[in-house]
């Protein structure tokens, strides 16, 4: 660290990546002591290099415990939890084959398209810091089954007070239902709201301010009433033409 | 008419006292009294249900969401750039901060360097707001402690002069606009220099006025000491951040743990607290403001000449490559950290805020227990909140 602040060409203090403790050391000190559980690395190819490690979601509660009590690691204190959308993808593969021409000219070479569905899901991604050892962060991903139906993941408020608040933003916001926490309801959103609009396939509703109101059902009581009315007097009926 | 030997019942007022009891099929047990969205003392629309037991809180309910307008998802169908401004209006008291935050994430995002001059003008100018936010800060804690504006004025006062060198340089008082990815927008003056230099020696004597009024007053003292008490442990636990975990004793501070911009360079010192009250998160605020003083005359001293743009820094068709970033700043309020994923597209595919502001609510109600509702709004106060943040 150099005290003397007088060099004039741009020099790169980007913070580098923190971690004393490596994504692959926690990997390999992870799988040491959940042999069962199936945690897998998943790169980060932008400069910033922060490595992640994907988590079984059966497992994941039991490794969160672990992480923030193992001596070594002691990752107290989980700063920010973010939920992030990976819609379905339709991917589209081509192909070149040669195909052998049946009149004895040379190979005809064709292309053809596969196309490939790869189902898309919902991730919770959070980052653990250390305030004992000051190191960090440790970058731990769950996923869900898919986008629609299967789209329950351990809470993790149990480990970390500090997820409370956002995994309630999450469940509002993206639709992750997280099993084991103690309040989940809508965070920002109002309670009647149906959807989630942080998803990637959100549609906004051209007004949003429409709600039932009780104003509409006294109109539409009122409107029953007056028919009602009348049909009993006869008074809206149309006369009938005299000859 | 009181005749002797008159049975003794709980309505009688003359037979002596009686304690009521607290389930009482006929007085009804607990007073849910709901404060906010639109009450002064809770800093903006926010609202806290809360159940009494007489005076004392036994339970008390925060609810969010009537500023929200889904920031995050207005960054990710904007670029990069285009979201600067609307980072001002996450934490309104300190934009320069907040802006700093989020361009330190997308140049940790980008592997953008930043040159020496635009770094030292970016700790001048966060220092400059962790001020102006922390006059505030204690200028509306003495409003809750219901000191009717004396103190704020005070601050206000001090508060305007720094906004009048924002907006000299900046262009604005609040919603400053001023960091670029991979520099500052604007160089100042050497006359701008020279004034916010003069401006920051003339600061601590202002503190000095403003502590003889305030620190040693009795009703002070006797308002926030031993009030909201928050646990290290706890702290810890529930993402506390900023001045109230270091009130309660936890050295942490990320300008020291991360030691991002060029903050090592800088000699300042970290003030902790010891019971992690009230008291001592006010008292706290005082210190820091004393230790920016100190890191501001060193930067005014060193700041070097030079350009305050990395030449080679994009500004249009900005793409950061795919990858993922996570970068975090010692926002006045706390840990402010933006999350951004990006495809390789001019829009960040995710872009999350965490704002310290919702997260040091957690605790909200732990430190509410068993206080009443006055002293409710005093510990709210010295959380020190902006809902344009806990909204988003």
């Amino acid at each position: 660290m150099s005290d003397a602040p007088n060099s004039e060409k741009a020099v790169a203090v980007v913070p580098t990546s923190l971690s004393v403790t490596d994504a692959t050391q926690v990997l390999a000190r992870l799988q040491a002591r959940f042999p069962d559980a199936k945690i897998s690395l998943v790169q980060n190819p932008g400069p910033a290099a922060e490595h992640s490690l994907l988590l079984d979601s059966t497992f994941a509660r039991e490794i969160a415990f672990f992480l923030r009590d193992d001596p070594e690691l002691q990752l107290d204190y989980c700063s920010n939890v973010s939920g992030v959308d990976w819609p379905d993808k339709e991917i589209v593969e081509t192909k070149k084959i040669s195909v052998p021409d049946p009149a004895g000219g040379p190979d005809k070479i064709v292309e053809e398209k596969t196309k490939r569905f790869e189902p898309g899901y919902l991730e919770a991604v959070y980052h653990l810091f250390s305030m004992a050892k000051k190191h960090g962060p440790v970058v731990i991903r769950l996923r869900t089954g898919n986008r629609s139906d299967q789209v329950t993941l351990p809470s993790l408020t149990p480990v970390w007070r500090s997820c409370d608040f956002q995994e309630r933003e999450i469940f509002d916001l993206y639709g992750i239902k997280f099993e084991g926490h103690p309040d989940l309801r809508r965070l920002l959103m109002w309670p009647e709201f149906k959807d989630h609009p942080m998803r990637k396939d959100y549609v906004a509703p051209d007004d949003f301010e429409w709600e039932p109101t009780p104003h509409d059902q006294v109109l539409a009581r009122a409107k029953a009433r007056i028919a009602a009315n009348d049909a009993a007097s006869g008074a809206n009926v149309q006369p009938e033409a005299k000859s | 008419m009181i005749g002797a030997g008159a049975p003794s019942s709980p309505f009688n007022p003359f037979g002596g006292p009686t304690v009521r009891e607290v389930h009482d099929e006929f007085h009804g047990d607990l007073l849910e009294v709901s404060m906010g969205p639109q009450h002064p003392s809770t800093h903006g629309v926010f609202r806290m249900i809360a159940t009494l037991d007489g005076e004392q809180i036994v339970k008390l309910k925060p609810v969010f969401g009537y500023l929200h307008r889904n920031h995050e998802k207005l960054a990710e169908n904007t670029t990069y750039l285009a979201t600067m401004p609307y980072t001002d209006r996450l934490d309104y008291l300190a934009s320069l901060s907040t802006n700093w935050g989020y361009a330190l994430a997308v140049e940790k995002l980008a592997g953008q360097p930043v040159p020496d001059r635009a770094q030292y003008l970016r700790i001048i100018l966060a220092e400059m707001t962790r001020l102006v936010n922390h006059t505030c800060l204690v200028g509306f804690l003495f409003n809750d402690l219901g000191t009717s504006f004396t103190p704020l004025l005070y601050g206000f006062r001090e508060r305007e002069k720094f906004l009048d060198l924002f907006e000299a340089l900046t262009g604005s008082r609040m919603m400053c606009n001023y960091q670029r990815f991979g520099g500052c927008r604007i160089d100042p003056t050497p006359e701008w220099l020279a004034a916010a230099e003069k401006l920051v020696s003339e600061f601590p004597r202002f503190l000095d006025e403003w502590e003889a009024m305030l620190t040693g007053n009795e009703i002070m003292i006797a308002r926030t000491q031993g009030v909201g008490v928050l646990d290290p442990k706890l702290a810890i636990n529930a993402g506390i951040t900023g001045p109230c975990l270091r009130a309660s004793g936890v050295n942490y501070d990320i300008r020291k743990v991360d030691g991002y911009g060029f903050y090592p360079r800088f000699d300042f010192r970290v003030p902790l607290g010891e019971k992690g009250d009230t008291y001592d998160r006010y008292m706290l605020r005082i210190l820091e403001m004393r230790e920016s003083v100190k890191i501001l005359q060193q930067a005014f001293r060193d700041l070097p000449a030079g350009p305050i743009m990395d030449p080679k820094a994009k500004i249009r068709g900005f793409r950061p490559k795919a990858g993922e970033a996570y970068g975090r700043i010692e926002s006045p309020k706390g840990e402010l950290g933006f999350y951004l994923i990006s495809d390789g597209s001019p829009n960040p595919y995710r872009y999350r805020v965490r704002p310290p502001s919702l997260i040091n609510l957690t605790v909200l109600e732990e430190m509410c227990l068993g206080h009443t509702v006055a002293d409710a709004v005093v510990i709210l106060g010295s959380i020190d909140i902006v809902l344009g943040e806990v909204d988003r």
